[in-house]
């Protein structure tokens, strides 16, 4: 192996190897490594391939901003693509694979794509995958999609731990390079509470890149000393291996903190944490860019700092003869490093009008042609076009950068920034350590002083104050293709060309081409692509605009976003008060919003749902069923002007009803179209109970309070959910009262006289246990619902069901609950579906026009009094053996089934035991006029036509003597 | 986002449900000859500013107060936090 480690250097322990493979192949690196440096330590220059041309790409960069080196980490559910070996700390037994490479990297048999590169131009897909369009799903997505895929996404849930946390600070310093220790250290000092985070592992920015001096000693001994003093202070919250990702409302960031690569470890792998902060510093530092010439991407082209990163951090040389190509005075710094280091070097200085023309060898550099004519052979080559300041936490809030001629990048513009954000040293443009040190103690000081801590000026340490030096120099004219962008393939080619088809604005360039729109988001490529469309256009880079940085800085991944709420923690289970005696006693549940409801209970021999429901039905309107309906929202409603605050929120009138009694209301939305069902009970003058649908719950809960607090501000009532504190079941059949007298205490009478329909009113149960009875009735059936205290639910069913014993008792689930309203021709959410109005549902009388009430106005609308108007009316089969389908459109008897034939649609079926044959409510124009008359119930999709004949919706005891007995 | 609820002090966005226009407080008078179309503005128009709007949140994971919220829809910023029954009143609602 070819170890182009150093012997002494570096911030690595060479006591402490590490074990890892790459592509299968065992290397070893050392505690302190990342991937990148490990590879790099052990002469692996060829580490992927490219996105289009699948050309063989090198590690270019040492930090988050890497666009070739991306590759495939863990195995099977843990598999996790496009990982930036840049920022993988080495770990024992890690195991990377490298992508976008079949059969393997070095015999890629997508490799000839490069030479393909005249035809597959900017645009190359939109012209050439246009037609014949049948072609596209079979034939060209699949083909494109697995040329240009990067990794692979394992297919099974990620076993790992994901957290989230909420952090409160008064100042949150972002970076922990020279500016960002500097202001964490001022701001520590003076007692605030501080948080000071950053991507790397290790903190100290670019200082542990380079040889710089701090008080004329070696940098990094500044950056231990800072370090160690802020771990002393308790008001300091380090986090390093944490990105602040996003720049969200108010002072609040997004963070994601990586406390391990390595999987199956115990606590979280990551912690998106948001943090709240009062003042920030943004101390991002700044990205190197590169500069386009020809096969400026072969592996061994690197970033200047990032060839000083691996020799004075990582002690590894990025090669023996190293060419550095720059056009400012702060590369100039790799000739000295990498000189001392041992390499040989050999400058190019574009300000001295010397460049590099073309570049030699292919999986690796073998040499540079300059454009004086001039070859050199050279193993590795550093380039620098300067570098871009890390602006985009400050566009995370629409700020739109600057362009600054005289240091050639773009500057955070100081007016769009909120006052609670300040940038500091490299991300403002101050790139030399002195500028760095000076604005974090600066800006840590206005921070906190305008916070109330007391805070003392301290002298800077001593440090360079060099100017950069830079003129411009972007890209080499020539014939070769000149990469912009790594990572997606775009070259200066690309640009020009959507510049010649007429792609004048900056955005639709980046959409055309894909410039920076890869996993990078553009940090190299984003201002080079800029400077060469204003190339071909003539302008400067500040006519031709800037691009806006969106969160997040770097990939979040999906699993850090959710945290802990996954499966049950996203969407708990409500379990109702019956829950463990269906269970036990063999019911199959349904879920209904999260509710868990017993949609029907099995008994041993019965072969499908349709025998239990059947039997269900039967047995309840025979002798008495009983069914759980706790999970209908409840809503106590309380105060003087309780019943005005109902006639308001109800169609029809409240304030009428008599104590003791219940009333079914309909509630409109206030465009007129019906929001939600149930039944009131007035249980004393100032006290109601509304019921709504299980679904409705919390929506309508929300609008009574926006009733009450935004329309009625005045009216003495007060609502509250009761939804879960009272059980409540329905006790329906010819028996319901008999078996209910074995319960409820003798003192109360509920005969048909004392107590009869629609009555209700507050009982004892059981001896003493507080309860309500409604006499209400869904099914049809003589029917009560009971409540008791939730904590009595589980007793009181057991109550029930032993009392009911000697009346064959059983508990009904909700397909025969839904089963009996279908054949009583109720409505519910399926005639309730937001498109009905109170007139469809055969309701409309229940409005009352004497008072004014939500959604009376626009009720009376033209369009929705139409003469033939859809009207809620009953279907039957005419030929009883026919199944009805739910969905099913109406169409005349000799129509054609089409739009303009339609004449309405089927919304509920079932089968009726009663009526032996299904049956269904539906929707039909002029329904209630047209009883008798034969039409076709058509579903399309499901290819189904039978006739049917429209009749009352009222299936079973329309006169309803059953309930009133 | 934070808004600064006047009983609770700043809460974080993510306890609220929002609604949207404030002018939703103003519901018309039924008996005025143009309730018609005075509803039909009500329930279906709506100011789209860019810029100061005001607007109602319901404080649905907390005490469930609607609030009524003067916030810069380009950046975010909130000027003013008011109790939406407050501020009902201050526009002549009452019963």
């Amino acid at each position: 192996m070819n170890s182009t480690r150093l012997s002494s250097g570096g911030l690595i322990d060479r006591t402490q190897p590490i074990n890892f493979t790459f592509d299968g192949k065992a290397y070893r690196g050392l505690e302190g490594d990342t991937l990148a440096s490990a590879l790099i330590a052990n002469g692996v220059k060829l580490v992927g391939r490219s996105f289009k041309y699948h050309r063989p790409r090198g590690i270019m960069s040492a930090g988050s901003e890497e666009p070739n080196a991306l590759v495939e980490i863990h195995k099977g559910e843990s598999c996790e693509p496009n990982t930036r070996a840049t920022m993988i700390k080495l770990f024992e037994g890690l195991d990377a694979r490298s992508q976008n490479s079949w059969p393997n990297l070095k015999f890629d048999i997508m490799a000839p794509l490069d030479r393909m590169a005249p035809f597959l131009t900017a645009g190359f897909y939109y012209k050439t995958f246009m037609w014949p369009a049948a072609f596209w799903e079979k034939l060209y997505e699949p083909f494109i999609r697995r040329s240009a895929g990067l990794g692979s996404l394992a297919k099974t849930p990620d076993p790992d731990q994901y957290d989230n946390g909420f952090l409160h600070c008064d100042v949150l310093v972002i970076g922990a390079g020279a500016a960002g220790l500097m202001a964490a250290v001022t701001a520590g000092r003076s007692g605030a509470q501080v948080i000071i985070a950053d991507e790397d592992f290790k903190m100290g920015g670019r200082l542990l890149n380079e040889t710089h001096t701090i008080d004329n000693d070696h940098g990094i001994y500044w950056v231990s000393k800072s370090v160690a003093e802020l771990g002393t202070m308790p008001n300091v919250r380090m986090m390093p291996r944490t990105t602040v990702f996003g720049a969200l409302d108010h002072g609040t960031y997004g963070a994601v903190q990586t406390h391990s690569d390595a999987i199956a470890v115990s606590g979280p792998r990551q912690t998106n944490w948001r943090i709240f902060a009062k003042r920030t510093i943004l101390a991002a530092g700044a990205v190197e860019r590169p500069i386009a010439f020809a096969n400026n991407d072969r592996p061994g082209i690197m970033l200047a700092g990032a060839v000083r990163a691996y020799a004075n951090r990582f002690g590894a040389l990025t090669g023996k003869k190293i060419a550095l190509l720059a056009n400012n005075d702060s590369a100039l710094r790799t000739i000295e490093d990498l000189t001392a280091a041992g390499a040989e070097t050999h400058l190019i200085d574009t300000r001295t009008g010397s460049h590099i023309v073309d570049v030699k060898g292919t999986n690796s550099v073998r040499a540079v042609v300059l454009n004086s004519g001039e070859k050199i052979n050279v193993d590795c080559v550093a380039v620098s076009g300067g570098w871009n300041p890390n602006v985009h936490l400050t566009c995370h809030k629409r700020g739109r950068p600057v362009w600054s001629d005289e240091l050639s990048c773009f500057l955070p513009n100081p007016d769009d920034l909120s006052a609670d954000m300040k940038v500091a040293g490299a991300a403002n443009g101050r790139f030399s350590t002195h500028g760095a040190l000076q604005d974090g103690a600066r800006l840590a000081i206005d921070a906190v002083s305008a916070l109330g801590f007391d805070s003392k000026k301290q002298s800077l340490p001593q440090a360079e104050d060099s100017p950069p030096n830079i003129h411009a120099f972007w890209f080499v004219e020539g014939k070769k293709r000149a990469w912009v962008d790594f990572q997606n393939d775009v070259t200066t080619k690309d640009i020009k060309l959507a510049h010649q088809e007429g792609f004048i604005s900056v955005e639709h360039l980046k959409r055309y081409t894909t410039l920076s729109m890869a996993t990078d988001q553009g940090k190299l490529s984003n201002v080079v692509g800029m400077a060469v469309m204003a190339d071909a256009t003539g302008k400067t880079i500040a006519e031709t605009g800037t691009t806006i940085f969106r969160p997040p800085y770097t990939p979040v991944s999906i699993g850090a976003l959710a945290g802990p709420h996954q499966g049950k923690d996203f969407k708990p289970t409500r379990l109702t008060p019956s829950h463990q005696y269906a269970a036990e006693n063999g019911a199959t549940f349904v879920e209904t919003g999260y509710w868990k409801r017993a949609q029907w209970i099995a008994r041993p021999g019965e072969q499908g749902w349709r025998d239990s429901v059947d039997r269900e039905v039967l047995m309840t309107r025979n002798s008495v069923g009983i069914c759980d309906v706790t999970t209908l929202g409840k809503i106590d409603v309380q105060g003087t002007d309780a019943g005005k605050f109902l006639n308001f929120v109800y169609a029809n009138t409240f304030s009428t009803l008599k104590v003791g009694k219940c009333r079914y209301g309909l509630m409109l939305r206030e465009d007129g179209m019906a929001m939600d069902d149930g039944t009131t009970a007035r249980l004393s003058e100032n006290h109601y109970v509304m019921t709504t649908t299980t679904a409705n719950a919390v929506s309508v809960f929300r609008h009574l309070e926006f009733c009450r607090q935004c329309l009625k501000p005045d009216m003495d009532v007060h609502l509250i959910s009761v939804t879960e504190q009272w059980a409540q079941y329905a006790v329906a059949g010819p028996n319901a009262r008999k078996l209910l007298q074995h319960i409820v205490d003798p003192e109360f009478d509920i005969s048909n006289s004392a107590f009869p329909y629609m009555a209700c009113g507050e009982i004892t149960v059981c001896k003493g246990t507080r309860a309500r009875l409604f006499r209400l009735s869904f099914s049809g059936e003589l029917a009560y619902e009971i409540s008791v205290p939730a904590r009595y639910g589980d007793s009181l069913i057991t109550a029930l069901m032993d009392a009911g014993k000697k009346y064959d008792v059983i508990p009904y689930g909700t397909e025969a609950l839904g089963v009996m309203r279908i054949e009583k021709g109720h409505a519910a959410g399926n005639e309730l579906n937001g498109q009905t109005t109170a007139k469809h549902l055969g309701l409309g009388k229940m409005i009352s026009k004497k008072k004014d009430c939500i959604g009376n106005v626009l009720s009376e609308r033209e369009s929705l009094n139409l003469e033939d108007g859809l009207e809620l009316v009953g279907f039957k089969p005419v030929n009883k053996s026919e199944k009805l389908l739910n969905g099913a459109h109406f169409i005349g008897i000799d129509d054609d089934a089409n739009a303009e034939t339609d004449q309405g649609y089927m919304s509920s079926v079932c089968y009726s035991p009663m009526l032996k044959s299904y049956i269904g409510l539906g929707f039909i124009k002029s329904g209630s006029r047209r009883k008798g008359e034969i039409v076709q119930a058509i579903d399309l999709l499901r290819g189904s036509n039978v006739e049917v004949e429209i009749v009352s919706p009222h299936f079973f005891d329309p006169d309803g003597g059953r309930l009133r007995v | 986002m934070i808004i600064n609820h006047p009983l609770l002090g700043p809460r974080d966005a993510s306890e609220f449900v929002v609604l949207g226009d404030a002018s939703l407080i103003d519901r018309p008078n039924r008996k005025s000859e143009t309730a018609a179309r005075d509803f039909y503005e009500y329930q279906y128009l709506r100011n789209n500013p860019a810029g100061e709007h005001r607007e109602l949140w319901f404080h649905e994971q907390g005490d469930r107060s609607w609030l009524v919220v003067t916030r810069n829809t380009l950046t975010h910023k909130i000027t003013h936090v008011e109790l939406a029954r407050e501020f009902a009143r201050s526009q002549g609602r009452s019963k």
